[in-house]
């Protein structure tokens, strides 16, 4: 089903959901997206350049905060306009893993070309990691 | 970096070609669940052509333009120094298993704030026939010296 962009209310949440990430996802996102920068999986080579360890890609945090966005909707090609801005990272613990949040409000309804801002807060360890993260929903 | 690089385009990439599997591969690495990123039948029946790419799958179409960007003799970029700013995709339609896009990168705009620089590039992606899909935005922020 499809929403109604008539019965949206901006500041109402459409969606809520938690993501497990594990060494393993990173590996996982590696190779699906080609970007084998080491810092996302030894945590020596994310020393050498001042980080506590391991960190998530920032595009899969970005990749996966919309999912919930995208079951929503329904559809993957109702998204079509999705920005982020990277502003903490999301430290991945070899043991236990990391533990990523996301809860989608509307932000804004464009009734003329039946498009749905929703706002994302993506969180990790109680911050936020995302910024002005919306992503724009056609429910024409 | 070199400010020289604003307004800059650069030569298109080779194509590349959206393959199912891969839209499988990604659609798992960011825990996509949507079966019109997987089963064909699906994707049809919510008339596409095939199963549709998650939203984020566009950089890996970009990630080549970057790597012109990063590779730039006269750029004078450091990659050891760049992180992932911004990011941004706007469609003008969905990603689907058989398209061949190419990408062309262009410099939009270079900024210095307080030792670190900013650069923009624009990835725009389009079709076989020239049809624009998606246009691929990137804020890379290059530190300098701590």
């Amino acid at each position: 089903m499809i929403p109604v962009l008539a019965d949206l209310e901006v500041g109402s949440v459409v969606a809520e959901a938690s993501f497990s990430l594990t060494r393993d996802s990173l590996v996982h996102y590696a190779g699906a997206s080609g970007d084998f920068n080491p810092i996302h999986y030894r945590d020596d080579v994310a020393q050498s350049v001042g980080l506590s360890g391991v960190l998530a890609h920032g595009m899969l945090t970005m990749g996966l905060a919309v999912q919930p966005v995208v079951d929503w909707a329904g559809d993957p090609a109702r998204v079509v306009d999705y920005q982020v801005r990277f502003t903490r990272p999301v430290f991945v613990d070899g043991a236990v893993g990391a533990t990523v949040t996301v809860v989608a409000k509307v932000g804004a309804l464009d009734v003329e070309v039946s498009v749905a801002r929703i706002d994302l807060t993506v969180t990790f360890n109680g911050t936020t990691v995302l910024g002005k993260a919306q992503a724009r929903v056609n429910l024409a | 970096m070199n400010p020289e690089l604003q307004g800059r385009v650069f030569p298109s990439v080779a194509p590349y070609l959206v393959g199912r599997e891969k839209v499988r591969e990604f659609s798992r690495a960011v825990f996509a669940t949507n079966p019109i990123n997987y089963d064909p039948e699906a994707a049809r029946a919510a008339g596409h052509a095939d199963v549709v790419a998650p939203p984020t799958f566009a950089v890996v179409v970009q990630e080549a333009t970057l790597a012109q960007l990063l590779a730039e003799p006269d750029g004078g970029i450091d990659f050891t120094r760049v992180v992932h700013g911004d990011q941004r995709f706007t469609y003008t339609r969905p990603i689907v298993a058989g398209d061949e896009l190419t990408a062309t990168l262009a410099v939009t705009s270079i900024k210095t704030l307080g030792g670190h620089s900013m650069v923009t590039a624009e990835s725009t992606i389009v079709d076989a026939t020239g049809g624009h899909v998606v246009t691929a935005i990137s804020t890379l922020v290059v530190r300098g010296d701590e």
